[in-house]
């Protein structure tokens, strides 16, 4: 391998790591803070897929168009729509053993997979880049880069700043953060703690949410698309520590690195060579990278 | 009280037996295990209208009987395959079983089938090994075999002047089967394989393996992927500007069904399949127009194989005019029947599988158009079969 594809390659794996960030950030958020193991995490990203396929034709007819509308208007959705479904279903889960949360996170599933099924069908759909994004640049005489897929990383990077921003620079972070640590104590100190976890679900469930929207156009959008992303998401938040965003981000680095070069080096491997590298990792840090924070 | 509601029963019983119209009038009951839900949904309900609008174009009747569906959404799920079909053999006691779509499925039910001796007709699942060691009298296909389409893919991809070529496709059964067809059909023609590239199923990351086609710098691609794999293959091999590069070539599947969600990414792809949507054959024009009448919906290869299914249970049935009991002659009825299929006419192999013409198709708007015949009557070489 030379030099410029050994570049590009490395390109590829931290846009792919920063995607899987967007998602797994969501998932660390729900699993760290409120302890419920959320199966239907993926669905969240297959709902947001399938809002930027069938909002942004809406959008365009009823406000005059523009991407980050749709965005605006999926995200503004989805905090709603994790609302409500935190006082409906999650709520209830808290102080329920991990099986229980597992067998209703993945009723979830079958859920929106069915209902998703009913609104607009099994049909593989393609979403287009907006117009300015759909470009590419030329990477060396190797390849062309698409445009949106590196605007796709920066919308990454700018979230993982804010996150990082809000959990350990506000006050609503520190509530959050001490919310984690003791629930009954915080609940004490007269912050109310079930506002606090639903706030904190919404917040989850739009990153998933806006994952899947900002995916749509370079995954296409497809009938369990959600369940593929779910399962490395968890092997994101298991390396880089329950909880720990800072982890998470760290983790989807390295899991990107290791698909991506796992697929050019070590072909017949690279199924298992992510799973292979969460097995070391837990052997020597069996907490994750990142235990606190 | 007992007793006297038994010998009723009996009686009844008896008196329904010799009320029993003879078999050649009893209805002949039809097997339907297809997906109906789940990703392959689609083509589950194409090729059972396929079937039906056969059906329905004979009078409701084939041979000479009325048809009786059974139907079992099989889920493409390959672990209920074996209850799925048993329903139908052991509950439904269906004469004849018409399924499915996912390879892994099939390959259970033909089991099942071999084991209790069922006719099965395979409406699509291109698995080798069917009509391979997997053959058997009573086992048939309407659809095709993997080797056929990819080996076609090959033969064009050489003919067209290209020397080497890399190939890219899941790690899985259909896949394996794909890129050996290819290679195969490339190295006849001269070309030669510089790299085999594949990734886990389902797998849809694809941006490592083109950088590696980017800097391998082949003439040409083969691919082989399915439903959203396909379309997010295709948006990315056009994405990363290798369209115009590196040819891309497929086995039809890469461009069947998922047209509109590529969009112009896929515009001129070449592809080989047995099926185009606008074939120059009579034939095809009356199939095309029937199908749209009745269902308001335009056909496709699987709703094609579902007609042919159907003709070819006709074949059969009208060979021992309706008499299901005669096996024998209906399988040599079927064996040696000439399928006026919308394809173009087909005959089958000793396996049981069509021998059929591979034709090379470009993406013109939102259709796969018909170019030429890429390879005339191909047959499956039927590797490992012992009939």
């Amino acid at each position: 391998m030379d030099l410029p594809t050994f570049l590009i390659q490395c390109l590829n794996a931290i846009q792919y790591g920063l995607l899987l960030f967007l998602v797994a950030s969501g998932l660390t958020l729900i699993f760290g803070i409120m302890g419920v193991i959320n199966l239907a995490h993926g669905s969240f990203y297959m709902i947001g897929a399938y809002m930027a396929y069938a909002l942004a034709p809406w959008v365009g007819a009823t406000f005059g168009g523009g991407f980050f509308a749709t965005l605006a208007l999926g995200v503004l959705l989805s905090i709603a729509f994790g609302y409500l479904l935190e006082w409906s279903f999650f709520s209830f889960l808290y102080e329920r053993e991990h099986l229980q949360q597992v067998l209703m996170t993945y009723g979830l599933i079958l859920v929106f997979e069915e209902l998703r099924s009913i609104a607009v069908g099994d049909d593989v759909h393609g979403v287009n880049a907006p117009g300015w994004l759909g470009g590419s640049v030329q990477l060396g005489s190797v390849m062309t880069y698409p445009t949106y897929r590196l605007f796709m990383s920066a919308v990454c990077i700018a979230v993982a700043l804010a996150l990082y921003f809000v959990l350990a620079r506000t006050r609503l972070g520190m509530m959050i953060r001490a919310g984690a640590t003791n629930r009954e104590m915080v609940q004490a100190m007269g912050i109310n703690i079930k506002f606090l976890y639903r706030v904190v679900f919404a917040a989850g469930v739009a990153l998933a949410v806006l994952a899947g929207m900002i995916a749509a156009p370079v995954s296409s959008v497809y009938p369990s698309m959600g369940s593929q992303v779910l399962i490395i998401s968890f092997v994101v938040v298991v390396i880089g520590g329950i909880g720990s965003v800072r982890g998470a981000l760290f983790a989807s680095l390295l899991v990107g690195l290791a698909d991506t070069f796992g697929k050019v080096f070590f072909q017949e491997a690279a199924g298992v060579l992510v799973y292979l590298l969460m097995a070391a990792i837990l052997v020597w840090k069996p907490e994750g990278l990142f235990k606190n924070g | 009280m007992k007793r006297r509601q038994t010998i009723a029963l009996t009686a009844a019983l008896c008196a329904g037996l010799f009320a029993m119209p003879v078999t050649a009038q009893q209805k002949l009951k039809v097997g339907l295990m297809l997906p109906y839900t789940g990703t392959f949904a689609a083509l589950g309900n194409a090729i059972e209208n396929g079937f039906k609008l056969y059906v329905q174009e004979q009078g409701g009747k084939i041979g000479g009987r009325e048809i009786e569906y059974f139907r079992v959404d099989d889920e493409s799920d390959p672990s209920k395959a074996t209850d799925n079909i048993g329903r139908l053999i052991n509950r439904d006691k269906v004469d004849v079983v018409v399924g499915t779509v996912h390879s892994g499925v099939v390959m259970a039910m033909a089991k099942v089938a071999r084991e209790s001796n069922t006719l099965l007709i395979v409406p699509n699942a291109g698995a080798n090994a069917l009509t391979g060691p997997m053959c058997a009298p009573n086992i048939f296909r309407s659809s095709f075999s993997n080797w056929q389409s990819a080996y076609a893919a090959g033969v064009v991809a050489a003919e067209r002047g290209h020397k080497t070529a890399a190939s890219i496709t899941w790690k899985y059964a259909a896949g394996d089967e794909m890129a050996a067809a290819f290679k195969e059909g490339f190295g006849k023609g001269g070309g030669r394989v510089v790299k085999e590239l594949n990734l886990p199923f389902p797998g849809v990351e694809f941006q490592a393996l083109l950088t590696e086609i980017a800097s391998l710098k082949p003439d040409a691609t083969f691919a082989f992927f399915a439903g959203g794999g396909a379309v997010k293959f295709v948006r990315d091999y056009a994405a990363a500007g290798l369209m115009k590069s590196v040819p891309l070539y497929g086995p039809g599947f890469l461009t069947d069904g998922t047209l509109e969600a590529q969009g112009a990414a896929a515009q001129g792809l070449l592809t080989t399949l047995h099926y185009a949507d606008d074939l120059p054959n009579a034939k095809d024009k009356s199939f095309r127009l029937a199908y749209a009448k009745s269902y308001k919906l335009q056909p496709d290869v699987y709703a094609t194989q579902g007609y042919d299914a159907a003709q070819l249970l006709a074949a059969g049935l009208n060979g021992v005019k309706g008499d299901f009991s005669k096996r024998a002659e209906m399988i040599k009825a079927m064996e040696t029947a000439k399928i006026d299929s919308p394809r173009g006419a087909f005959t089958l192999s000793k396996a049981h599988n069509p021998v059929h013409d591979i034709y090379l198709r470009k993406v013109e708007g939102g259709a796969n158009k018909y170019q030429k015949v890429a390879v005339k009557a191909l047959a499956d070489p039927a590797t490992g079969c012992k009939m």
